[in-house]
């Protein structure tokens, strides 16, 4: 008999949606060129970065469009070549109106310093320091969603000292599979990513966290990990949200990240695997973050797909790509559906934080009926930080935002949890997301 | 008799006393010195603890009022002048006379003059809607139709228009309490002063694009023509990020802006259409009047001109 070993997880809260991950064995392909693409010069957490180009100007694949702002932000490149067509506000995935580059492709003219190439670099040549500035020249973001600058993660503070480097392959919302799919198609690239990584923060500990519907991948790395030191691969039991960093700390090293804390207070950095490819190409390639993986899924979807797609691409286009938008599509997704957001918009451009566009039918996608709390406590059980969901959306909803902080609002990490296991369909999330927009932004007196 | 009773009887009568003896002292010694004219200005406020004036709660107002000894910074909106002179006669001061203010909705973008692009389907709140996005509509400054200002009202003075999905506010009964204009998130309602004769002039739309978009996003958008602008004798109309808005210290209510917009969109309350008329024959008749004034000092300019070359300069 097989002696069935315990998998690790975290262990506060957690909630277990199905995780219909259609895509899953479906490779990764190039999409093709759109004829215009759209730019947002504000696709990551931190400042707009400053437009360096003007209406007419000619430019290659990887030019620099727009340069970061102070330390938090992010270079912005061109992901095609082309001329430059109209700089002005256009609805983003976000939902809002930002500035954004329009760019009508011109033939795929590529700047010449970038390595286009399939071939491995392993040797790491550049210094620390210049790692991190190479990935900063970049543009590399957090590729997860939240699209923190990864130059900024990698600057640790002095003082703190960091002993372990996490890899987050987990991809713990359902439907998505762009990770998935990166880690069987560019693994010994992770690997590399990861030693880079390693090398800039000087850490000599790396673990990549992957769950175990994954076992193909972690398979894989268990394979090409066999000589190396230093790095190892795990496999997690698959529970929501794992993939949140506080979450994954937790599941592997059994460290809690104080409240209100980085993961550097425990001595951890964590990135994800799609971040960690961009920063193997940023600094082995020459590669700016000029495109990404999104998973273009959903249960009616004709083709569920993984595609290699340019930043500024409009969404229809990968559901062109895709087989159409099925006729009983009642919400189109950004990202996963447990945190990502409807799409208001078929034009609005893939970002770096885009991992994914879902299409979820009609049937599926209507809010259910709010009934009254019961109290039975059931948001609470799923709150992987511990808080009391139900409490804190009544704090919100009156304005009493200095209770909800003393009862650490500030912690939610908007996993969605709370309002997925409410019996009564109670939005509390929302509200939650409402009460930490108050306090953040005190209300007009 | 039992003597359980009588010894029962005379020890708590005896309790009594000592308990009183000592409560009489307690409340002497620990007496809260209130000022008695809080209650009194208390008793004339509204009590509706609204919050309009900024203080907490009418009684703190009224302690705030009896602290300051003055009546320049303090006013409760709700009771208006009335109240605050019944307010100043207790207190034997000065009353502060101040113009009466009503919530104005500075949006018309109905559900004709607005179409929407997407279907909401979250959380019924203006307030988280806003914070997820910018609008059901093209237009990210319109009325998001949820009504929360219609909730947070303390005096049933506001309504949602079925007709229209915009919220009305009830003339007779708004107490321009800021209520409202705290809460939405757009900023769409403003305290507008109520005017002589209650009569009111304000422009209907917050929608800083350029024209052409605005009107794509709405076909009642403000799309910063400058018409009203230009004709506005009193400097009360300015131009700011393609959004006309008028300045009601300066409007002197002529009327005359009114019919300038070609969207029709510069909102009047109580004045007759027969005033509006006149005032644009009137407007009219003067912009006639400084056309041909212009026209004949061209003229005049022309004939000078020609004089000039006719009379060859003297040698």
């Amino acid at each position: 008999m097989k002696l069935h070993h315990k998998l690790k997880t975290f262990n506060i809260g957690g909630v277990h949606p199905d995780d219909q991950k259609l895509s899953a064995g479906i490779a990764i392909s190039p999409l093709p060129l759109p004829k215009v693409v759209t730019i947002p010069i504000i696709q990551h957490i931190g400042a707009p970065a400053k437009i360096i180009v003007q209406r007419g100007d000619m430019v290659k694949t990887g030019q620099i469009v727009a340069i970061h702002e102070g330390f938090v932000s992010s270079n912005i490149h061109t992901s095609v070549s082309g001329r430059i067509g109209v700089i002005e506000e256009v609805m983003d995935s976000s939902g809002f109106k930002h500035i954004a580059i329009s760019i009508r492709i011109k033939g795929d003219e590529w700047e010449e310093s970038i390595d286009q190439t399939d071939t491995l670099v392993e040797e790491i040549n550049l210094e620390p320091k210049e790692i991190v500035s190479r990935i900063m020249e970049a543009g590399v973001v957090g590729m997860g969603g939240a699209a923190f600058p990864s130059h900024v993660k990698l600057s640790v503070p002095e003082g703190k000292h960091v002993d372990y480097l996490l890899i987050n392959g987990v991809e713990c919302e359902p439907y998505l599979t762009a990770d998935h799919r990166l880690m069987l198609e560019k693994p010994k690239e992770i690997i590399v990513g990861i030693k880079i990584l390693m090398k800039a923060l000087g850490v000599t500990k790396a673990i990549i966290g992957i769950e175990d519907n994954k076992h193909n991948a972690v398979e894989l790395f268990k394979e090409l990990l066999k000589n190396e030191t230093g790095i190892t691969v795990e496999a997690l039991e698959v529970q929501y949200p794992q993939g949140g960093e506080k979450q994954l700390i937790q599941a592997l090293l059994n460290r809690e990240v104080p409240s209100g804390g980085l993961p550097s207070d425990v001595g951890v950095i964590v990135h994800n695997v799609g971040t960690t490819f961009a920063i193997y190409e940023a600094v082995q390639k020459n590669k700016p973050l000029i495109e990404r993986v999104v998973t273009v899924t959903g249960k009616s979807v004709k083709q569920p797909s993984n595609f290699l797609v340019r930043i500024g691409t409009p969404v229809i286009d990968l559901l062109i790509a895709a087989g159409g938008v099925p006729e009983d599509t009642g919400k189109i997704v950004g990202g996963g559906p447990m945190m990502g957001k409807a799409i208001a918009d078929l034009d609005v451009p893939i970002a770096k934080g885009t991992s994914g566009i879902l299409l979820i039918p009609k049937e599926e996608s209507t809010r259910a009926e709010i009934y009254n709390c019961v109290h039975c406590g059931k948001c609470i059980e799923a709150c992987p930080m511990g808080l009391e969901p139900y409490h804190l959306l009544i704090l919100s909803k009156k304005g009493n935002s200095q209770r909800a902080k003393e009862e650490h609002i500030l912690d939610c990490i908007e996993c969605g949890s709370c309002s997925f296991v409410c019996p009564s369909n109670r939005p509390i999330l929302d509200y939650i997301r409402l009460g930490k927009t108050q306090i953040r932004k005190p209300k007009k007196a | 008799m039992n003597p359980v009773i009588v010894y029962t009887v005379i020890s708590l009568t005896a309790i009594g006393i000592v308990a009183a003896v000592v409560i009489y002292f307690v409340s002497k010694k620990f007496a809260v010195q209130e000022d008695d004219r809080i209650g009194k200005v208390e008793q004339v406020l509204p009590n509706t603890n609204c919050g309009g004036c900024g203080q907490p709660g009418c009684h703190a107002f009224a302690t705030a009022v009896i602290a300051a000894g003055d009546l320049s910074s303090l006013h409760c909106p709700v009771g208006g002048n009335a109240v605050m002179k019944q307010v100043a006669e207790i207190l034997g001061i000065k009353a502060v006379e101040r113009d009466p203010y009503i919530a104005v909705v500075r949006c018309s973008g109905s559900f004709e003059q607005r179409k929407k692009t997407n279907i909401y389907d979250g959380t019924e709140s203006c307030k988280i809607a806003a914070a997820l996005y910018s609008g059901d509509t093209g237009c990210a400054y319109g009325c998001l139709g949820m009504a929360d200002c219609v909730e947070v009202c303390d005096f049933e003075a506001m309504y949602m228009d079925e007709k229209t999905g915009l919220p009305v506010v009830i003339e007779d009964k708004c107490t321009a309490c800021n209520a409202c204009v705290k809460e939405c998130p757009k900023g769409i309602l403003e305290l507008w002063p109520k005017g002589k004769k209650n009569q009111r002039v304000y422009i209907a739309c917050l929608n800083e694009e350029k024209g052409s978009t605005a009107r794509k996003e709405c076909a009642v958008a403000c799309s910063g023509c400058s018409k009203c602008f230009e004709a506005c004798r009193y400097d009360a109309i300015t131009m700011v990020n393609n959004l006309a808005h008028i300045d009601p210290e300066k409007c002197k209510l002529c009327m005359e802006c009114v019919d300038t917009c070609d969207v029709h969109n510069i909102v009047t309350a109580n004045v007759t259409p027969e005033k509006i008329q006149a005032a644009n024959e009137q407007r009219l008749k003067r912009e006639e009047r400084a056309r041909k004034k212009k026209e004949e000092e061209k003229l005049a300019a022309e004939a000078a001109k020609q004089i000039s070359h006719e009379t060859p300069p003297q040698a």
